[in-house]
């Protein structure tokens, strides 16, 4: 999981490393554009920062910042103009590469029989603008699940493929951000096509861009740009150390994953139960929670049915039901359940922690339960030893 | 010989219609609808009345009167199954406020003549007088979920409507969190989904309408609308309005009565 990567900053000044300015952002767009690309990146819309298609830089957010906390959002205005100056918003890449909704088929019936047809898999190309280390390391994550394994998910296997990736390093992080636990951010280090870095001077910021495959290296050399000095790299480096600094949110995912594993029956779990309230908003913002679950429907008078897929959570009661009724009945289960399998065994089933240190989980909880707090409590408050201690 | 088509009835108890509107409402649906159905019992369409049995029977609206208790029993024997449509068949309605208060003085303040009113001290939900096969909620209910219920009954397969929170609907739509990102006081953690997260979508909490959700925290989601500024009194309110007697809810309300009376 721990990315060592992300802490080194690009070696030196290249060729593929470059300066530009808000224009030479707006080319790069209008070139992915040009190209293809449904063009998807952050913007302001009902108080928060979404991402959306975006036809243009104007788009983008101005001088926006944000302030964050358990169960709390608020937008806010900084002194620059910078268009990448906030932390993750409420919107995770994963519902352009997993959307929350799709049709798996369609049966249709005939005087004899029936045909059944598979929508083809989405192979829209889409260039996601603003992917911050943390979400990056969470597509990575997803990535294991959805192409990993016997049975890769052709859908998500063909959007991940046509998904142009031009990562921004975080310069702004909230409280509720925890990268530098997971090895995640705030730098960068690769799995980009470009790789920007937001310096904000005040009114005009400037953007460092590093071309991270050759595809990247092609558009980055459309744009009107001059090579990155060492004084820039010397800013980059700056800001990123600045960013790292202001996390002060830590969980360490090897202790998380031990205590979390050794400690089933904490009173602990009956307490955070009694705050969730077990409405699943931490899955839908997490952007590693893979759930579905299909829903078959047919209709009378066209003789039509369809089963297709949505997005599911493991804080329904129906995620668990089996013959019988659900398996986690109670808020504490599935409470347990989540964070269990998050930070403890999806280390067994996919050789990773599924926690990428985003905080969205914290932030747009309702009632801002804190993973950090739990597993910190857990850790220090055994008030349950094992069974089997001496 | 092609089989003959299934019996559906419609029924009403205490109520105001708008859930029996809905299946008038599926104007594109509703005649093709007929193509498989006969629509044998359904008084606000049509006068003629089909003698039962019935394969499927919907009832809309809230026991609140001897009368329609016995009714209910009746029609539940000539119903191969009954599905109760909204929040007054499902959950009392908003008239189980009468619940919380003295009939009495209800009659009173609203009859010029109360000796002629006779009616039950409760508004009851159908299932706490016969067995109920599933309970469609909503006040009202939506009009695809009335359909998918239609079609889930008529050929014996599980209706697809989630048991979840609205928040579920919210996050698929991409509706960002009114109560997170504005402090607006919101039931969605706790209620049922199946508006379709209407409310939110317009910048608003959301209201309960479809009722509690299969395991629904009032109380964790109480302090956190305490947090907000709302009061025990308030919160009687909040708790207190389509979906009052559903018992998540029930409690909720009866919990912030008696606290605000101490307070």
């Amino acid at each position: 999981m721990k990315n060592p990567e992300a802490s080194i900053p690009a070696t030196h000044p290249s060729p593929y490393f470059v300066r530009f300015d808000i224009e030479g952002l707006k080319r790069l767009i209008e070139t992915l554009k040009q190209e293809g690309y449904e063009v998807l990146g952050p913007t302001v819309r009902d108080g928060a920062i979404v991402i959306e298609p975006i036809e243009s830089v104007s788009q983008l957010p101005c001088g926006v910042g944000d302030e964050q906390s358990g169960g709390r959002y608020r937008l806010t205005q900084r002194s620059d103009r910078s268009r990448f100056g906030y932390a993750v918003g409420p919107t995770s890449w994963k519902r352009f590469l997993f959307p929350p909704n799709r049709l798996l088929w369609r049966a249709t019936q005939h005087e004899r029989g029936f045909s059944v047809e598979t929508p083809p898999v989405d192979s829209q190309r889409r260039a996601f603008v603003g992917v911050r280390g943390c979400d990056l390391a969470a597509i990575r994550i997803q990535d294991r699940v959805f192409c990993g394994g016997a049975n890769p998910d052709p859908d998500y296997v063909s959007r991940r493929k046509q998904t142009f990736i031009v990562a921004v390093e975080c310069g702004s992080p909230v409280q509720t951000c925890f990268c530098t636990s997971m090895g995640t951010g705030p730098a960068i280090g690769d799995g980009f096509d470009i790789r920007l870095t937001e310096i904000p001077d005040g009114e005009n910021p400037y953007y460092l861009g590093l071309a991270g495959s050759e595809y990247g290296a092609q558009l980055l050399s459309q744009i009107d740009a001059i090579q990155v000095n060492e004084s820039e790299f010397a800013e980059r480096n700056a800001i990123l150390a600045s960013a790292a600094a202001q996390i002060t949110r830590h969980l360490d995912p090897d202790h998380a994953r031990a205590v979390i594993l050794e400690n089933p029956e904490h009173s602990r779990w009956d307490e955070v139960a009694s705050r969730c309230l077990t409405c699943g908003n931490c899955t839908q913002v997490c952007p590693t929670c893979f759930c579905s679950t299909v829903d078959d429907v047919t209709d009378l008078t066209t003789g039509v049915a369809e089963r297709s897929r949505r997005w599911d959570s493991c804080f329904t009661m129906e995620h668990s039901h089996v013959h019988g009724g659900a398996v986690r009945r109670s808020p504490r289960s599935r409470y347990r359940q989540w964070l269990s399998h998050k930070l403890g065994s999806w280390w067994e089933q996919f050789g990773t922690a599924g926690c990428s240190g985003c905080g969205r989980c914290i932030v747009w909880c309702p009632v801002g339960i804190d993973l950090t707090e739990e597993v910190a409590y857990l850790a220090t408050k055994r008030d349950a030893p094992p069974e089997d201690a001496p | 010989m092609a089989a003959a088509k299934p019996k559906l009835a419609v029924w009403k108890f205490a109520s105001c219609d708008g859930c029996q509107l809905t299946l008038l409402d599926c104007e594109d649906e509703l005649l093709s609808l007929t193509h498989h159905i006969h629509i044998a019992n359904f008084l606000e369409a049509s006068r003629e009345v089909v003698p039962g049995p019935y394969d499927l029977s919907l009832v809309e609206g809230s026991i609140t009167t001897n009368h329609d208790a016995e009714r209910i029993q009746k029609i539940r024997q000539s119903s191969r199954f009954l599905v109760t449509i909204g929040a007054c068949a499902t959950s009392g309605g908003i008239q189980a406020l009468k619940n919380y208060a003295d009939t009495d003085e209800f009659i009173r303040y609203v009859y010029a003549s109360p000796g002629y009113i006779k009616t039950l001290s409760t508004s009851t939900p159908i299932s706490s007088h016969v067995t109920v096969d599933y309970e469609l909620r909503g006040c009202p209910i939506s009009k695809t979920q009335l359909l998918e219920v239609i079609n889930a009954f008529l050929t014996k397969r599980r209706p697809a409507i989630p048991d979840q929170s609205v928040c579920m609907d919210c996050k698929a739509k991409g509706t960002v969190c009114v109560m997170v990102s504005k402090g607006t006081a919101c039931l969605g953690p706790i209620t049922h989904s199946g508006c379709g997260a209407l409310c939110p979508s317009y910048d608003r909490g959301c209201f309960g309408c479809y009722g509690p959700q299969g395991s629904a925290n009032t109380t964790g989601l109480s302090a956190r609308l305490k947090s907000v500024g709302l009061t025990d009194d308030q919160l009687v309110r909040v708790f207190r309005t389509f979906n009052a007697a559903a018992p998540a809810f029930h409690d909720a309300g009866l919990a912030h009565e008696r606290q605000n009376e101490t307070n």
